[in-house]
């Protein structure tokens, strides 16, 4: 039963999950606020992996995303619906439910092939000059899409949402609460047993001291190429994901605020820890949601007039706000160093997850 | 390019080159003494236009002086406000945490999350409705042999230099610049000398802050439109360019202003100029890349 638990609450849960949304017993609102906390789970905790873990300040993030977000969603369009660039599509729209898994990764490897503008310059720097490195491969690729007026520019890119209706036109299923289900389990089961490996456990040493690690003949130029690959990788499935949920990308959303949406995260739950980094996702896509929730509660204030949106404003101030509150009173954030089964270990009775 | 252009392009490039040098010298400054990379400055640069905004308008309208004399007043009001904003962010941000010992990535992290408070508190008190910039002296536009260039392009350039000369003469050959020196040097020996380290420090910001607000005062003058965002980029271009001279030195980031200037101005003159910010930031990548110290920097190597 020990061994199984995890395996069995996930698929109840994945079950469950698909179950509502198809019999659209809850709101569409709360499975698309579900959708995203798959998304910010999956940005977190493989942002996690190079801030945490590896001990490296990587700021650009939302870049990879980015990158991930136009690579699924241009061939997704380009090969399964009607389109502005090729006008027909070039395979059969039905072959999208079987194809759509592999968009996704195709997005992610373009993002992984992408981390190596971040990866190679890490081998000499690190620190604060990694992390302006980080900062500039962001705006390079955001100011480099702009620039590509076939995909739309600075204006963005739609026509995601057809893809998915001719998933469901094959067979009606909420495919795309399935598939984000599927890649944040995933992208957890990876980093979870990429830094447990004995090859990861070297990720960990760059951390502690990298001259130390390279001495105890960890080879860090390749561990450190590894792992921006694979964490600007998931952060493209995440970018491909987000694009499909919304529908539509443009390149100014993937901005340095989407990056601080993802360091928020990772240094809310806590560094190098990967169920700390789950519940920061899980928690800051609540707060995000709160605020929102907070606007609409003001508005039935009579003195507050209905043009006025608080909460989108002062997002942005009470996001930084809670992060510099953080680094002066618990710079360890909620969970530290720890995993779920360090801070209770009684726990460990009753799931294994490897 | 005929000769006249040449001379227009390298003019126009000295006026942005003067921008990002006056910004950079606060980057370098505060690297200098603190080694902390203060992202929030590109925003004390913005917060520098607005108060010389706000300054100018209301020595406008309320008391009705002429422009030159508005213009005298707003100067010195700017870079006091500004600096009082600079120092209370060393002050409640910064500090705590250099008493506590924190790791250096909280305080970057810090720093770029003041930005961004900043930023949007701004946006979010005052609006996202653009403000004009009123006039404070007449633009004269002089043309000589087919290069044009107005009188303000000409200020620009010339408080530049002069802030770089009052700068370095700070630093060299004053007892705070000495002190500042000391501290980049060894941290950890400037204390048992009796230099009160916090006193240097508010100092430092002090001066990086009103060079921001300079620069904030006279970019409003040249292109008078405000907006929350307006520090964003060009901070980040400023850095750039201190990054580019080699951080931490005030020659390597005036010369590195210049320098990126010149190849935007350059990018602009040949590429389409929605190329110019991809361009720029290339730059850095590869200049990072290659010689991850800048022009002027110093190598230091790392002790086991």
């Amino acid at each position: 039963m020990q061994r199984y638990s995890v395996q069995l609450i996930l698929i109840a849960l994945g079950g469950l999950i698909t179950y509502l949304a198809y019999e659209e017993a809850i709101d569409l609102y709360i499975i698309s606020v579900l959708m995203f906390m798959g998304v910010n789970i999956i940005m977190s905790t493989s942002l996690n992996l190079v801030n945490g873990n590896m001990g490296e300040f990587s700021c650009g993030h939302a870049g990879f995303m980015c990158v991930g977000a136009y690579v699924s969603s241009v061939l997704g369009v380009l090969l399964f619906s009607k389109n502005k660039i090729l006008a027909a599509p070039l395979l059969n729209p039905e072959m999208a439910v079987y194809f759509f898994p592999f968009i996704i990764i195709a997005g992610g490897l373009a993002a992984a092939l992408t981390g190596l503008l971040v990866a190679i310059p890490s081998y000499r720097t690190r620190g604060d000059y990694l992390a302006i490195i980080t900062i500039a491969a962001n705006y390079i690729i955001i100011s480099a899409i702009e620039n590509m007026n076939i995909i739309g520019g600075s204006r963005g890119f739609m026509g995601m949402k057809r893809v998915v209706n001719s998933m469901e036109d094959v067979l009606y299923l909420p495919w795309m609460v399935i598939w984000v289900f599927v890649f944040t389990i995933g992208t957890v089961w990876l980093l979870r047993r990429y830094t447990s490996s004995t090859f990861g456990k070297g990720v960990n040493a760059i951390c502690q001291d990298e001259v130390a690690a390279e001495i105890m003949s960890v080879n860090t130029n390749k561990m450190k190429t590894i792992t921006f690959m694979l964490s600007s990788g998931l952060a493209g499935v995440a970018g491909g994901l987000f694009a499909y949920i919304i529908g539509y990308v443009n390149p100014g959303s993937f901005n340095i605020l989407k990056s601080t949406e993802a360091m928020v995260m990772v240094y809310l739950g806590g560094m190098g820890s990967l169920s700390g980094a789950v519940i920061a996702a899980v928690l800051f896509t609540l707060l995000t949601e709160g605020l929102r929730f907070a606007d609409v509660l003001l508005h039935y204030l009579w003195f507050v007039p209905d043009s006025w949106h608080y909460s989108q404003v002062w997002k942005w101030v009470i996001i930084p706000l809670i992060l510099i509150i953080l680094m002066q009173f618990r710079p360890e954030g909620i969970m530290g160093n720890r995993e779920l089964s360090d801070l209770f270990p009684g726990l460990k009775r009753f799931y294994k997850f490897k | 390019m005929s000769t006249a252009s040449l001379i227009q392009n390298i003019i126009n490039a000295l006026q942005w080159g003067s921008f990002y040098a006056l910004i950079a010298l606060g980057y370098t400054m505060v690297y200098g003494v603190l080694v902390l990379i203060n992202f929030a400055h590109g925003d004390i640069f913005m917060i520098g236009a607005y108060v010389a905004f706000f300054a100018a308008t209301f020595i406008l309208s309320t008391l009705g002086l002429p422009g030159w004399a508005a213009l005298a007043l707003t100067i010195p009001i700017t870079m006091i406000v500004t600096s009082l904003v600079g120092v209370s962010i060393e002050r409640i941000a910064y500090r705590p945490l250099r008493r506590k010992g924190a790791h250096r990535l909280y305080v970057v992290i810090t720093a770029l999350m003041c930005g961004l408070i900043l930023e949007n508190g701004n946006l979010a008190l005052l609006g996202a409705s653009r403000k004009a910039f009123p006039s404070l002296i007449s633009e004269h536009v002089y043309t000589i042999g087919g290069v044009s260039f107005t009188n303000l392009k000409i200020a620009v350039i010339v408080t530049a230099f002069i802030c770089f000369f009052i700068l370095h003469w700070i630093v060299t050959k004053t007892k705070v610049g000495m002190a500042m020196r000391a501290i980049s040097y060894d941290k950890f020996a400037v204390p048992l000398m009796g230099i009160p380290i916090d006193n240097i420090i508010v100092v430092t910001f002090v001066l990086g802050s009103s060079f921001a607000a300079l620069a904030g005062l006279l970019f409003a003058m040249s292109y008078p439109i405000l907006e929350p965002y307006m520090g964003a980029l060009i901070g980040w271009k400023a850095f750039i360019a201190a990054v580019v001279g080699g951080i931490g030195d005030i020659r390597g980031a005036f010369i590195g202003g210049f320098l990126l200037g010149a190849v935007e101005i350059m990018v602009v003159a040949f590429f389409p100029s929605t190329y110019r910010d991809l361009i720029a930031f290339t730059v850095l990548l590869v200049i990072l890349s290659f010689k991850p110290t800048g022009l002027f920097g110093i190598a230091k190597t790392t002790k086991i």
